[in-house]
């Protein structure tokens, strides 16, 4: 990992924190606290709500936060363990979304001809569109399941391959990932696709035949995000403590000295980067129902560099990290553009340098740290 | 230069590397015998970690063939020379700094190189006692579970050696062992890969002429991409050619 040219011990702020973790240690909290916080909160919810401590918007809203933490689960496994930071992780999540979106809007109002409101609205057609032929599995669930999962996941890996055969590396792959989501966004963007052109695809209404837009299945839906999460971060887990994470460790510090040795890292960085992509798609695929709508934009730039912000925030190389990053700083967007609006930017921008300097570890990694410092204090009280 | 005699393990016939015109390497032959430590030396530049590129495979010869235990392994790709038993040591140590010590013996540990092998499984009984054993032997035992980014130098070099013997690689390039050690630890190194010798065959890269004598191995001398000599040290450091090297070299930056 990089060097970090200050030492967060010689801040007053740092080592006030370093204090309490130290008394953290002594009533019983360990380094996996955040994770067992977290995953606590999350089943917590709708207990929440059914006390109505929570309304039913905010339930739906950290439903989406969950879906989204996904993304940033598959983001710390390129980037984090393997050490390569893609700019388009949001494409996956995107493309996810469209296939439940298509599924969606299959399921939803229709034109005389059948046609989903959605694309039949922006065509440019005067004699009106039929249904394109790629829409049509689109009916079924059980094949837009195998679209979630499989579109972003050959996407990843057709280009991942390519990419790492050639060698692309450090900053010339972060940026022509960014490119690469940059081209699909302007792709999707097109009337003559037939994907709802730059208003995409809402009107959503049903969901394996129940009404998505009533609380009952808001609730389901949240559930449904939670759980995902959590196995998918246990998933995430269990995948770094096995042979295979340790050798994603292994590309990050030395690639060549890992070729050398006899292994493949192309094939293991294409791994990483698919099972990222799939991710990223679920969490798209759990977002679009719990939002409502899917369009081009979320495939620009901003949202893929959003990811990175969440896992730089939440510790890059932790998996809670991301976790705990990607759900804190979008309820902190949620609070802030309710109360503030125009500070949001300028907040975020602050938080994520201080973390820069004062936490490179980021929360997770500097918790993990003060406990490692406040256990070698207990040793030696 | 007396001529050559066939080697039975490592052949570089006629093999030129060039790199935009520039003539790396320019050997046309050399060979080492099964089990025999081989020592090359030659002011900067010269080519020898060229020669260490071109049979690991990391460059591929421009012309020229490399056999490797009888098979022309010239056009082989890194991976595939490398699962025929050729390991490396690179000049500046290179293990995996985020990994324990332990964890990079295990996966300097052969077989298992396809992804889908890594996800179940632990290393058997067997494999960590040998793993155990060669820790003791190169004193990292007491350092199993630190990360290497926290080792000393010299640490890191005993680490890179035991992966490659860990490995079962059978042809060991080690690329300058002895730069940057104390006096202590460049006599342990020397030991370690006197030991290794017999059981495998290596090429050492050294400029250290200390440690050189102290391998007391045959060494073959590097010039400008060319074999200049070949025998003992007291041969080769004697001979004209590489004394008009090294020196030659002074009076012409004058």
């Amino acid at each position: 990992m990089a060097e970090y040219p200050i030492d967060p011990r010689q801040f007053a702020l740092t080592r006030a924190i370093a204090g309490l973790g130290w008394r953290g240690t002594l009533l019983g909290f360990d380094r996996r606290a955040p994770a067992i916080g977290a995953a606590f909160l999350l089943l917590a919810i709708p207990v929440f709500y059914a006390v109505g401590l929570l309304d039913l918007a905010q339930v739906n809203q950290l439903g989406r936060y969950c879906a989204i933490a996904l993304v940033a689960i598959g983001l710390d496994l390129v980037w984090g363990y393997t050490g390569m930071l893609s700019l388009c992780q949001a494409m996956f999540f995107t493309l996810g979304g469209y296939a439940m979106g298509m599924h969606l809007a299959m399921q939803g109002p229709k034109d005389g001809k059948g046609v989903p409101t959605s694309i039949s609205y922006v065509s440019s057609e005067v004699d009106g569109l039929a249904l394109p032929w790629f829409w049509q599995p689109f009916a079924h669930e059980w094949f837009t399941l195998v679209a979630v999962l499989a579109v972003p996941a050959i996407v990843a890996g057709l280009f991942g391959w390519l990419a790492f055969r050639s060698r692309i590396k450090g900053v010339y792959f972060s940026i022509i990932t960014q490119a690469l989501t940059v081209a699909l966004m302007t792709l999707f963007s097109l009337n003559l696709l037939k994907l709802g052109g730059t208003n995409g695809l809402t009107n959503f209404t049903h969901l394996l035949g129940c009404d998505i837009r009533t609380g009952e299945a808001k609730l389901a839906l949240y559930w449904v995000s939670a759980l995902a999460l959590i196995g998918a971060a246990l998933f995430a887990w269990w995948l770094t403590t096995t042979r295979f994470g340790r050798i994603l460790v292994a590309v990050r510090d030395s690639e060549a000295r890992l070729r050398f040795a006899g292994y493949q890292p192309v094939i293991f960085k294409t791994a990483v980067f698919t099972l990222a992509a799939v991710l990223a798609g679920i969490g798209g695929a759990l977002y679009v129902p719990q939002t409502g709508i899917v369009t081009p934009s979320d495939m620009a730039a901003v949202p893929s560099i959003m990811v990175v912000v969440w896992v730089a925030l939440g510790g890059r190389g932790t998996i809670t990290g991301a976790v705990v990053g990607a759900l804190l700083v979008n309820l902190i967007y949620a609070l802030l553009t309710t109360h503030m609006p125009k500070f949001w930017p300028f907040i975020l921008g602050a938080v994520f340098v201080s973390v820069v300097l004062f936490m490179p570890d980021g929360i997770v990694g500097q918790w993990r740290k003060l406990i490692a410092w406040a256990q070698r204090g207990k040793a030696r009280a | 230069m007396s001529t050559p005699v066939r080697s039975d393990f490592l052949q570089i016939e006629g093999v030129t590397a060039v790199f935009d015109g520039f003539k790396a390497l320019d050997v046309s032959y050399f060979g080492v015998d099964w089990g025999d430590l081989r020592v090359v030396i030659g002011p900067n530049g010269a080519g020898k970690t060229t020669l260490c590129d071109v049979i690991s495979g990391k460059t591929k010869p421009t012309t020229g063939k490399v056999v490797i235990d009888e098979k022309d392994v010239t056009r082989w790709r890194d991976t595939e020379i490398s699962a025929l038993g050729v390991g490396r040591k690179f000049q500046t140590p290179s293990v995996f700094d985020s990994l324990t010590v332990y964890e990079n013996m295990e996966l300097a540990l052969p077989g298992r190189r396809r992804a889908w092998q890594n996800l179940f499984g632990r290393e058997t009984a067997e494999q960590r006692d040998r793993i155990l054993a060669l820790l003791e032997r190169t004193h990292l035992i007491g350092r199993k579970d630190h990360l290497a980014r926290d080792l000393s130098h010299g640490q890191r070099q005993w680490l890179e050696i035991s992966m490659l013997m860990v490995s079962g690689a059978r042809l060991l390039l080690v690329d300058e062992p002895a730069a940057g050690l104390t006096d202590t630890e460049t006599a342990l190194t020397a030991d370690l890969l006197l030991e290794l010798k017999g059981n495998h065959t290596l090429i050492v890269i050294e400029h250290d002429m200390e440690f050189v004598r102290r391998l007391g191995s045959r060494v073959t001398c590097l010039c400008q991409g060319r074999v200049l000599a070949d025998g003992t040290l007291d041969q080769v450091s004697s001979d004209p050619q590489v004394i008009e090297a090294y020196l030659g070299r002074g009076k012409a930056g004058r």
